[in-house]
């Protein structure tokens, strides 16, 4: 009896955190669907803005931006990141901590604070615009690849490197052909815990961005006065369910649930 | 010898990243602090660091440090009874878990506050249903209290996967063992799983703490812009007033509050620090 209650108490508490979490999601993929441009009225079932979201220029150029964004700024910051804890991982003590003390840094700091600093250095050097906000992203980025590449380097048995070395394989061959494979897992999740941030950042983007250049996030602040473009509504539902898919097929996959998992927790923990 | 060797030449793997680190993480703060230190009329002043004690920046800083605190208990709050639910029912491992918290990320953080603006509403969906139910509606609408529902649930999911995956890491041997010497469910949960979870507990309060205190955009959306947080301030100082100085001195002070308060959650080790985030 008593742990029947137990059960039905769990049960309904997750329900209701599940309810809590998804309940503004619920209400997004509701008024891309909905048949009038105000928020608050329901004016019927429609896909015109599905229909109209490919046309809207400037919602395109928003997201291709956001896509270019995400994924120079996580390919640049997974090879300096890469090669970065490689070397690292060789210093002594003390340096070492330095280093990590110092890839910290973006990560404690209040993104307001990361941000601004990275405005004020810019402007002495840069315009403001596509560039700064690449510089600012593979900033924030780097760390995340170091922190996740760095328990595997910890892992790896640098004898087989050596081993290659002996056997004449010349330095790069050798990084190729036997470091990189050890290092592949902390190297994939890295990129896209990268990725993943650089999508979701606004802050630090609206801080070192120029006129003119947005990504989604800055372009649907600036909306926030006069109001959403349904169109907006329908871009982040298929932006949802692509994900959800991704998700659901990375999970499923046989024999990949462990490694995926593995990412997912180190996603979540970041 | 050569293993030494091979190790010295790897560390210069790491220059491109040393070259970044200092041309976009310590210049950046060099340049903020000497941005925070110049006065008005240019030379060295003090002002703008103390500009945080002035009164409605001060007001701003303690209404964010209300916001941080009560966001960060009541992560932990809902936190636990969740992690002891998906435990109850089994779910102690299962990447259903992360999954059901990863997925909403996808959606634009903005458009989910916007959307919560709508549920919170005075006409809004909430209210709605509590008349449909016969209740009192709730005027919520550019309320602290809207703020609070507003940054609990951005960063409700950064305290509770860090505490899941100390729990998940409990040896369930452990707990048997205490069930077979007589300990009640309660008692497990006071002398071992809730010990054991510190180190959990502790990343979770780093990583909600923080970007609590310093959010603007919750504020501005789900306070209707007459809720001020620090973050509110120092935006505007750089948006609207243009005053650099001013809100470089604040981000100076700022940091240097988060930077000390951190220092009573984290121990002094760096490794320690990088693997809590993680």
């Amino acid at each position: 009896m008593v742990e029947k209650l137990k059960i039905f108490l769990s049960r309904f508490y997750i329900a209701f955190i599940i309810l809590f979490l998804y309940a503004p999601i619920l209400v997004l993929v509701m008024l891309s669907f909905n048949n009038s441009r105000s928020r608050v009225t329901w004016g019927g079932f429609t896909l015109d803005w599905y229909r109209k979201l490919f046309s809207n220029g400037q919602i395109m150029e928003a997201l291709a931006t956001t896509l270019v964004l995400a994924f120079a700024s996580a390919l640049f910051a997974t090879v300096i990141g890469v090669l970065g804890a490689l070397g690292i991982h060789a210093m002594r003590r003390k340096n070492y901590q330095m280093m990590m003390v110092f890839t910290n840094i973006p990560l404690l700091n209040a993104d307001i604070v990361t941000g601004i600093a990275l405005m004020l250095w810019f402007v002495h050097f840069i315009p403001l615009g596509f560039g700064s906000v690449l510089l600012a992203h593979m900033t924030f980025n780097i760390p995340y690849v170091i922190l996740s590449v760095m328990p595997r380097i910890r892992q790896m048995n640098l004898s087989v490197y050596e081993a290659a070395r002996d056997l004449g394989a010349n330095a790069v061959y050798a990084f190729f052909k036997v470091m990189l494979p050890q290092l592949a897992s902390g190297i994939i999740s890295g990129f896209f815990m990268a990725f993943t941030m650089s999508m979701d950042d606004f802050v630090i983007t609206y801080f070192t961005k120029g006129p003119g250049v947005n990504t989604l996030s800055t372009m649907i602040y600036g909306e926030i006065r006069k109001g959403i473009k349904p169109e907006m509504y329908a871009l982040s539902t298929i932006i949802f369910v692509v994900a959800l898919l991704v998700l659901l097929a990375g999970n499923y996959r046989p024999g990949k649930k462990q490694k995926n998992q593995e990412l997912l927790e180190k996603e979540m923990r970041r | 010898m050569k293993k030494t060797k091979t190790m010295n030449r790897r560390t210069l793997l790491a220059s491109p990243y040393i070259v970044w680190v200092i041309g976009f993480t310590v210049i950046p703060l060099g340049v903020i602090f000497k941005y925070a230190l110049t006065g008005q009329e240019g030379g060295f002043s003090l002002e703008n660091i103390g500009a945080i004690f002035d009164p409605i920046h001060f007001k701003a800083m303690l209404f964010s440090l209300e916001i941080a605190l009560g966001c960060t208990l009541l992560c932990i709050l809902l936190s636990y009874p969740l992690v002891m639910a998906l435990k109850a029912l089994n779910m102690g491992r299962q990447s259903f878990v992360m999954f059901i918290w990863i997925l909403p990320m996808w959606m634009n953080f903005i458009l989910r506050l916007l959307a919560w603006q709508m549920i919170l509403s005075n006409n809004g969906i909430l209210n709605f249903l509590l008349t449909k139910l016969g209740l009192e509606a709730l005027p919520l609408a550019n309320t602290g209290a809207a703020v609070m529902i507003g940054v609990v649930y951005d960063y409700l999911p950064y305290m509770v996967l860090p505490i899941f995956n100390a729990v998940a890491e409990i040896d369930e041997d452990i707990i048997e063992a205490a069930k077979d010497l007589g300990a009640n469910g309660f008692t497990v949960f006071r002398r071992i799983i809730f010990p054991l979870s510190i180190p959990g507990l502790l990343s979770g309060i780093v990583m909600v703490f923080v970007p609590s205190m310093t959010s603007f955009v919750i504020s501005d959306i789900l306070g209707g812009g007459k809720l001020q947080l620090i973050g509110n301030v120092i935006e505007q100082e750089f948006t609207k007033s243009s005053n650099w100085n001013l809100g470089s001195g604040l981000s100076v002070s700022l940091m240097i509050f988060v930077l000390l308060s951190m220092a009573f959650t984290t121990k002094n080790d760096v490794e320690g620090k990088g693997s809590a985030i993680w």
